[in-house]
């Protein structure tokens, strides 16, 4: 079974994070756990070393670089160790040239795979989706960077929280960098704007994915059922559509619901050219609004859409003005009351074309 | 007149295919006097008048980043063009397109569909839209014939809702 994994998601460098993965792993230790530290980087903070004297240590791994010897974490070597916990800083970092992995984090799912837990660490700025924000924030554009999948599939993210005031503090005390490097530091990445705005894409990451988490699994799948929306647009390659799609997606930005759009089209049916172009056209709006673009086949357009609904999850279904001729709708019944009668559940909204909206005289 | 009587367009060959009159603009705003130029002369022409909002994808995004910010700015601009059209009586099909810059949002645009005619608005200085240098390249590349229609001489912010209001533009 893999092991757990919990990362310490840290705003900027000396918040805390080493020294807060080491007390966690001494309270595992001291309740009987078997632990280690797979790689800890003490950044020469004596408070940090002193934390770390009473664990076990795996030896790293000295990888040659040329004419130097830089040391990595040996992955093998905490794997063969089988501890029930592993200490592993800094997970964002890249390992030398010639190791298996490129990078930590990629070591790190081997031991997970390996049933080992893992306590990793990391700063917001390595947020690979976060890079350019960050960049644009601080002017220092971040070349160690991870997925965001990495969080993602974290058991557990835990920010490691500390005012940009009290950062402050603990830099001019020289407990984050050596006493030379006080100045540069506080005149540059670590400026109180900086970190005011790290720390808030931290809160905000970790608000995030409690969100996830909290609709994946704190809710059960009736709750999510009862609460939760999807809206699905029914378009046709006419340039009604691109109004339904729009309308649509605005409805979905308001509820917080994701999206789609589905073109039923019958067997065998090819577009014309003009109609080629407007789903084209409409394919290219979808993509700029990010909604998912379907396109289904089928003899009847309301069951069509009632597969399609049921597929997806759909709550609520925006439509345009049909175009029928008063014979069919007596004939076969409208298509609105056969959507109705048979989308039980299901909210119907038809989108109108608001120029024909009755205007008071002039 | 009644607020809701349409103006029908003049008569055209039944089969043959509508002319397309493209209309792009960019940063929030179509100029006033522009949208009048487009209307009428798509009313004229029985042309489908196709106003198209251009978003530039900023270069830290992917060329086909979802724009969900820009667009909440767009989408109210383009609806209420796309009303004034309706209103009109015209056949409207809006479009948003994106790209990294203004001219290349424009560029995947008429090299994804047939235009017969692009209108587009002259730069006022001091407010976004598009530059001299930029309408020189259109007028180098764009591959049908162009308009080039100045805005506003008095250059006074658009106001599409008392227009709407008083069916100025129609």
């Amino acid at each position: 079974m893999r092991g757990r994994y919990r990362i310490l998601l840290g705003a900027a460098p000396g918040v805390g994070k080493t020294y807060r993965m080491l007390q966690e792993g001494k309270q595992a230790h001291a309740e009987g756990r078997d632990v280690v530290i797979g790689y800890l980087e003490p950044h020469d903070r004596p408070e940090t070393a002193a934390l770390a004297e009473d664990l076990e240590v795996v030896p790293r791994l000295r990888v040659a670089q040329g004419p130097l010897f830089v040391e990595e974490m040996d992955a093998d070597a905490v794997i063969r160790r089988a501890p029930e916990l592993a200490l592993i800083d800094e997970l964002a970092h890249t390992n030398a040239a010639g190791m298996r992995h490129e990078k930590r984090y990629e070591d790190i799912d081997d031991v997970l795979d390996a049933g080992i837990d893992v306590i990793s660490t990391v700063n917001v700025q390595h947020l690979e989706s976060l890079n350019d924000a960050i960049s644009e924030i601080t002017g220092v554009r971040v070349r160690e960077t991870f997925p965001d999948r990495v969080l993602d599939e974290a058991d557990e993210v835990v920010l490691v929280d500390l005012s940009p005031e009290s950062l402050q503090e603990r830099i001019r005390a020289g407990k984050v960098y050596p006493r030379d490097r006080i100045e540069t530091s506080l005149a540059n990445f670590f400026r109180r704007d900086n970190l005011a705005a790290l720390r808030e894409l931290a809160l905000r990451e970790v608000a995030e994915d409690v969100e996830a988490r909290r609709q994946t699994t704190v809710l059960d799948p009736l709750s999510l059922q009862a609460v939760g929306e999807r809206v699905l647009a029914m378009i046709e390659p006419q340039p009604k559509s691109q109004r339904i799609l729009r309308r649509a997606w605005r409805s979905s930005q308001r509820l917080g619901s994701d999206i789609d759009a589905v073109w039923v089209r019958p067997p065998g049916y090819r577009p014309t050219s003009e109609e080629a172009t407007q789903l084209a056209a409409l394919r290219r709006l979808a993509s700029i609004l990010g909604i998912h673009f379907l396109e289904e086949e089928g003899d009847d357009l309301v069951d069509a859409i009632r597969r399609v609904a049921g597929e997806r999850g759909s709550t609520y279904i925006f439509v345009g003005t049909p175009d029928e001729r008063r014979r069919v709708e007596i004939l076969r019944g409208s298509l609105l009351s056969r959507m109705v009668r048979d989308l039980p559940g299901v909210d119907i909204r038809v989108v109108a074309d608001r120029a024909l909206r009755e205007r008071p005289e002039q | 007149m009644r607020g809701n009587e349409r103006k029908k367009p003049p008569l055209r060959a039944k089969g043959s295919p509508r002319s397309r009159l493209l209309v792009p603009f960019t940063s929030g705003r179509l100029d006033e006097a522009v949208l009048e130029a487009a209307i009428r002369i798509a009313r004229v022409e029985d042309a489908v008048l196709v106003p198209a909002y251009l978003l530039v994808v900023p270069l830290e995004f992917a060329p086909e980043a979802p724009l969900r910010g820009q667009v909440e700015v767009a989408m109210p601009v383009l609806e209420a063009v796309e009303l004034a059209g309706s209103r009109a009586g015209l056949a409207v099909d809006a479009r948003i397109e994106r790209g990294r810059t203004a001219i290349h949002a424009l560029q995947k645009l008429w090299d994804a569909e047939h235009f017969d005619r692009i209108l587009v608005p002259a730069p006022t200085p001091g407010r976004p839209g598009f530059s001299a240098k930029e309408l020189a390249w259109v007028l180098t590349h764009a591959p049908s014939e162009t308009l080039i229609l100045r805005p506003s001489p008095d250059a006074r912010e658009p106001n599409l809702e008392s227009s709407l209001r008083t069916g100025a533009l129609e």
